[in-house]
């Protein structure tokens, strides 16, 4: 079989020197997306311990699986969790968790939890579609809007670019920018129409570090036009695998006029969803403790 | 929250705005529209849930095609039809 | 009077000539790399067919995506300018011009002389043209020219709900693998093209009556599920993708 460029790695991760048996309250969070499905644990509210998987063909079966793997190496059992919940594209189908949360208001918290209360606009660009995101200190959503009519701007975009040049996804990014001259952008939006392009600029005898180049910054321009709509307002951070794009986040930047806030070294852009949802599994099994 | 619904691309921009703290859930808008594009829906906001009005997940990727026969109208149904004034709706072609 | 239009597609390069408004000659070349190479050769095998020399023609006229670099051409006409001329050519009675190309679709309202009233395009975006149904067959691994004849044989109208054709293209793997039947896949492409053709052509009023050309007219499928969208018959010439040369060749002086 030939290799797979877009294959990004599936990875797991428990943060050291943590036991969550002294903890108080364990709870969890499930980003059910489209390309990829992220699970979270959290002890008393703080990040313990993640997965990042593929999605399958089966929202529940990934939702299973993504967090039998945060699970792993942990001693903890799924009833140890004392609420989950779901969010992302597949959030009605994660057959544990007590509710499902919409993706907007989960990236928003957690980009809060994160980076902290100063931010305020978080643009996710994500597998399969891509969503800016305004709020407010208490990361209370306050505006926000997402494009997914199309895979211009997304993840998806991008992995077939890698797929089409062979590759690698995660050197995309720094191979993009290792050009002497920036080139004029891709001209199409339209995925399949760049991709038209790029084979006739191959064949004109661009080096594909060019190629890469040319449609990183058309994906950045088309992304500049959704956050017109919200105003980027300080402090803007990027969550989503795109984040981890250095070539897109480079030239983004440069086209806002502003840096966006680095990636945190304990967490994973991708999972900012996931985290929100953790963080609202603990305020939801907090109130109904109460209730009852 | 004001949600935006829609999209912007090389044709133009075009969204169905709802300020869910303005709607009050009270569907007037699902009636209105000709396309069956609204549906009202519970949103998680503060811890609480509240009954406000949405493009349906069926409609939302496809608004270009779906809210097309009511472009060219200056003020569409769903906004005229909103008496707490919580849709607004901005289209402007390039 | 003999006349030349030449419209040079995104996908193929047609040259149709005319003399006294009939049709002598008509060719057809892939635009390739060098669009205006291809539109050179197509051109002189379409005047060879026609038993005339560049020296009989007295205008050539361009329109098409790649209009600007067409050879020979002394004057040129919009897209929709030509499809409302040669669909009234045609079809005295169109009143709407439905051209569905390689790589947009567009609707045309015009008047019984073919002149053009008013116009929706939608372009920049491969879910709305012919390369969304090519790239679904690639997808089904099914030809292309068999696409059509397969939707027919359709039990059940499968939704899509993918509206980009990346997406679809998932789309259209995850329903093999849930073992739908080709057919039905193959009519739940149609109906989906079928369906953001007919709402664009919706903002103009559908007018009758409506004709269809452009190459993906010639799909049999497609014309089917674009009935059903819209509700309405269609008319669709034989050689459905010269009608914008054959408009281009029409096309009055400057």
């Amino acid at each position: 079989m030939s290799k797979e460029f877009w294959r990004w790695p599936e990875y797991r991760r428990t943060v050291p020197g943590k036991d969550w048996k002294n903890a108080e309250v364990v709870t969890a969070g499930v980003d059910i997306g489209s390309v990829s499905s992220k699970a979270v644990i959290m002890t008393d509210g703080e990040l313990y311990a993640y997965s990042i998987m593929r999605t399958g063909s089966s929202s529940p079966d990934s939702a299973q699986k993504a967090m039998d793997r945060a699970l792993e190496e942990t001693g903890m059992k799924l009833d140890d969790i004392k609420y989950t919940v779901g969010t992302g594209y597949g959030r009605v189908n994660v057959p544990f968790a007590n509710r499902a949360i919409t993706e907007i208001a989960c990236h928003a918290r957690g980009a809060n939890y994160i980076w902290g209360p100063k931010v305020r606009t978080v643009l996710d660009m994500g597998g399969q579609d891509c969503k800016a995101i305004h709020c407010d200190e208490r990361g209370k959503v306050t505006a926000f809007l997402m494009n997914d009519k199309c895979a211009a701007g997304t993840g998806r975009g991008m992995e077939v670019f890698a797929d089409l040049l062979s590759v690698p996804i995660e050197e995309v990014g720094p191979m993009s920018l290792s050009v002497d001259k920036e080139p004029e952008p891709v001209s199409s939006t339209c995925v399949v129409f760049a991709k038209s392009e790029a084979v006739g600029l191959l064949r004109k005898g661009w080096p594909k570090n060019m190629v890469l180049a040319a449609y990183c910054s058309a994906m950045a321009n088309r992304v500049s036009e959704l956050l017109e709509k919200i105003k980027v307002e300080k402090e803007f951070v990027i969550t989503g695998g795109i984040a981890k794009n250095i070539g897109v986040v480079k030239r983004l930047e440069n086209i806002i006029g502003f840096k966006a806030l680095p990636i945190q070294e304990k967490f994973d852009p991708m999972t900012a969803g996931s985290i929100g949802a953790a963080l609202f599994a603990k305020a939801l099994y907090e109130r109904s403790a109460k209730s009852t | 929250m004001i949600v935006h619904y829609g999209y912007k691309d090389g044709s133009g921009e075009y969204f169905i705005s709802v300020d869910t703290d303005k709607c009050n859930g009270c569907g007037d808008c699902v009636e209105a529209c000709p396309a069956n594009v609204l549906e009202m829906t519970t949103m998680m906001i503060d811890l609480e849930d509240k009954l406000v009005a949405a493009v349906t997940e069926e409609h939302r990727n496809k608004i270009k095609y779906s809210c097309a026969p009511c472009k060219p109208e200056e003020t569409p149904p769903c906004v005229s039809a909103c008496k707490q004034a919580a849709i607004t709706h901005t289209w402007k072609p390039q | 009077m003999t006349t030349a239009g030449i419209d040079m597609g995104a996908r193929n390069i047609k040259v149709v000539i005319l003399k006294d408004n009939k049709i002598l000659s008509k060719g057809i070349a892939l635009s390739g790399f060098d669009q205006k190479a291809s539109a050179e050769k197509a051109f002189n095998e379409t005047l060879t067919k026609a038993g005339l020399s560049h020296d009989d023609i007295k205008r050539i006229v361009a329109t098409g995506a790649g209009k600007d670099v067409a050879p020979y051409a002394n004057s040129e006409i919009s897209m929709m300018g030509a499809d409302a001329l040669g669909g009234a050519y045609l079809f005295p009675s169109a009143r709407t011009v439905i051209d569905v190309g390689a790589e947009e679709g567009r609707a045309v309202k015009c008047d019984d002389k073919g002149k053009m009233i008013d116009f929706v395009i939608n372009e920049r975006c491969a879910a709305g043209a012919g390369t969304f149904v090519e790239a679904m067959s690639r997808a089904l691994e099914v030809k292309l020219e068999e696409m059509g004849p397969l939707s027919l044989k359709a039990e059940k109208a499968v939704p899509m709900n993918a509206q980009c054709t990346i997406f679809a293209e998932s789309e259209v793997v995850s329903l093999i693998h849930a073992k739908t039947p080709k057919a039905d896949i193959s009519k739940a492409i149609h109906d989906a093209i079928a369906d953001r053709i007919a709402s664009m052509t919706r903002r103009l009023g559908i007018q009758r009556d409506v004709i269809l050309v452009g190459g993906v007219a010639k799909n049999v499928g497609f014309i089917e599920s674009l009935k059903g969208a819209l509700g309405v018959d269609l008319l669709v010439p034989d050689d459905p993708e010269f009608v914008g040369a054959i408009g281009a060749a029409l096309a009055p002086a400057k």
